[in-house]
């Protein structure tokens, strides 16, 4: 069976969806996604689609659910690289990738999630940088 | 079939009987239809051409123009009437340079005889043929010509250029018909994926007229940009456009919608600009 495999960069989870998802592997997926997010405390996940070309309503609907699982382990969720035709199919299908943020590709999506880190004043990479500086500023 | 296989050898021997009076008289009457637009020397070789051609066809056997002897003679006609519909001549004058042959033929004949008005007749259901033929092929290098065209205006009217680092636009002119709007969509999607910008601005300020099926393409267009993580900005309405989105109840929801161009390019600049200015905030601090 395939396995997809996670990557940890720094505080964000990367995974690359290289195969065709059948329910085995989503499933496998969201199993190995939270124990990973549990694992290393991270509070970011890119899930990288550029090698798809088809995204239908189940793999829309596998990712909706990696977004709501990582939420509820506090890691924020962006899908990255997705194709136009991909876009263009999704949007005359009505499917709408609902809760999910997008981002053109993974540079931009760590930013994103890196300016969403930095919104909450979490504790981010840099996040003890964020409380000194909160102490200093009056 | 349109003329036997002995009228069809008749007419062989009257075109190659009096070559030179019929090639002469041909080219003296097309030419005045023409108006001085194509040579004389060029239309006389072009009809010597086709004379050739008809007297070996007839000499053939030819008794249809569909048939193999025809072959020729049908593949003449079309680059004829090819290079006709090329150089902007009519449809009318371009069927002309065959049915002149005609009163040629009638002339040549004599008109007292029966037999002669007979074969007559049948050398006219020829030659209505070959004007059919010319007629069809002069139309659809007319609609290949149309076709090409329309290709052209489809590449050049929709670009997509780089106005900032990190910002699009897609300035929209003429009708948004379905066609164009997929070209648009496309483009614009694929150059955000290649350059990597996240900020599109789609301008319509070149849009005559913005009904419920154009504001939907661009709803459709602004939606697949923010799946695949990009923002849009519609810029360039103008008032009337704007009393027409309004009466005609469309609903742009939470896109940003902009004046002009600079607006847009401005609002942009300020989404960007006032990460950039936190980020310096932060490491000066």
């Amino acid at each position: 069976m395939d396995r997809v495999p996670i990557l940890k960069i720094g505080d964000v989870l990367l995974v690359s969806i290289q195969v065709d998802m059948s329910d085995q592997t989503a499933l496998q997926l969201q199993d190995d996604l939270a124990e990973r997010i549990v694992a290393t405390g991270c509070h970011g996940v890119i899930i990288d689609i550029t090698a798809l070309d088809i995204v239908d309503s189940f793999v829309g609907r596998m990712l909706s659910t990696i977004a709501s699982i990582s939420k509820v382990l506090d890691a924020e969720t962006v899908v990255v690289g997705m194709r136009p035709a991909v876009a263009i199919t999704l949007v005359e299908l009505g499917l709408s990738l609902n809760g999910i943020r997008t981002a053109l590709n993974v540079e931009r999506g760590m930013e994103l999630i890196a300016a969403a880190r930095y919104d909450e004043g979490g504790y981010g990479p840099d996040g003890d940088d964020a409380d000194t500086e909160t102490t200093a500023v009056p | 079939m349109v003329l036997s296989a002995e009228e069809s050898g008749r007419l062989a021997g009257l075109l190659s009987g009096h070559a030179d009076r019929v090639t002469a008289r041909w080219t003296e009457s097309v030419v005045a239809s023409l108006r001085g637009r194509l040579s004389q020397a060029e239309l006389r070789r072009q009809l010597q051409e086709l004379h050739a051609s008809m007297i070996a066809a007839a000499e053939g056997g030819l008794v249809d123009l569909d048939d193999d002897q025809g072959a020729e003679l049908r593949a003449l006609l079309a680059e004829l009437s090819r290079g006709r519909a090329r150089q902007g001549f009519s449809a009318t004058e371009t069927a002309v340079s065959v049915y002149a042959l005609k009163d040629v033929l009638l002339g040549l004949l004599d008109t007292g005889d029966a037999h002669a008005l007979r074969d007559f007749v049948a050398y006219s259901r020829l030659i209505d043929q070959m004007g059919l033929f010319t007629f069809e092929s002069y139309v659809r290098t007319r609609e290949s010509l149309i076709a090409d065209q329309a290709e052209q205006l489809l590449e050049l009217s929709t670009p997509v250029v780089k106005l900032w680092e990190g910002v699009v636009a897609v300035p929209l002119v003429g009708t948004l018909d379905s066609a164009r709007a997929q070209v648009v969509m496309e483009r614009l999607l694929q150059t955000l994926v290649d350059t990597g910008s996240p900020y599109a601005i789609i301008d319509i300020t070149g849009v005559p007229a913005v009904d419920t099926q154009v504001a939907q393409h661009i709803l459709k267009t602004v939606v697949a940009a923010r799946l695949m993580g990009a923002d849009c900005i519609i810029s360039g309405i103008r008032p009337q456009i704007a009393q027409t989105i309004v009466a005609l109840g469309i609903e742009f929801g939470d896109i940003a919608t902009k004046a002009s161009l600079a607006d847009a390019l401005r609002h942009v600049l300020r989404l960007t600009g006032v990460e950039t200015a936190r980020r310096n905030h932060r490491r000066e601090a």
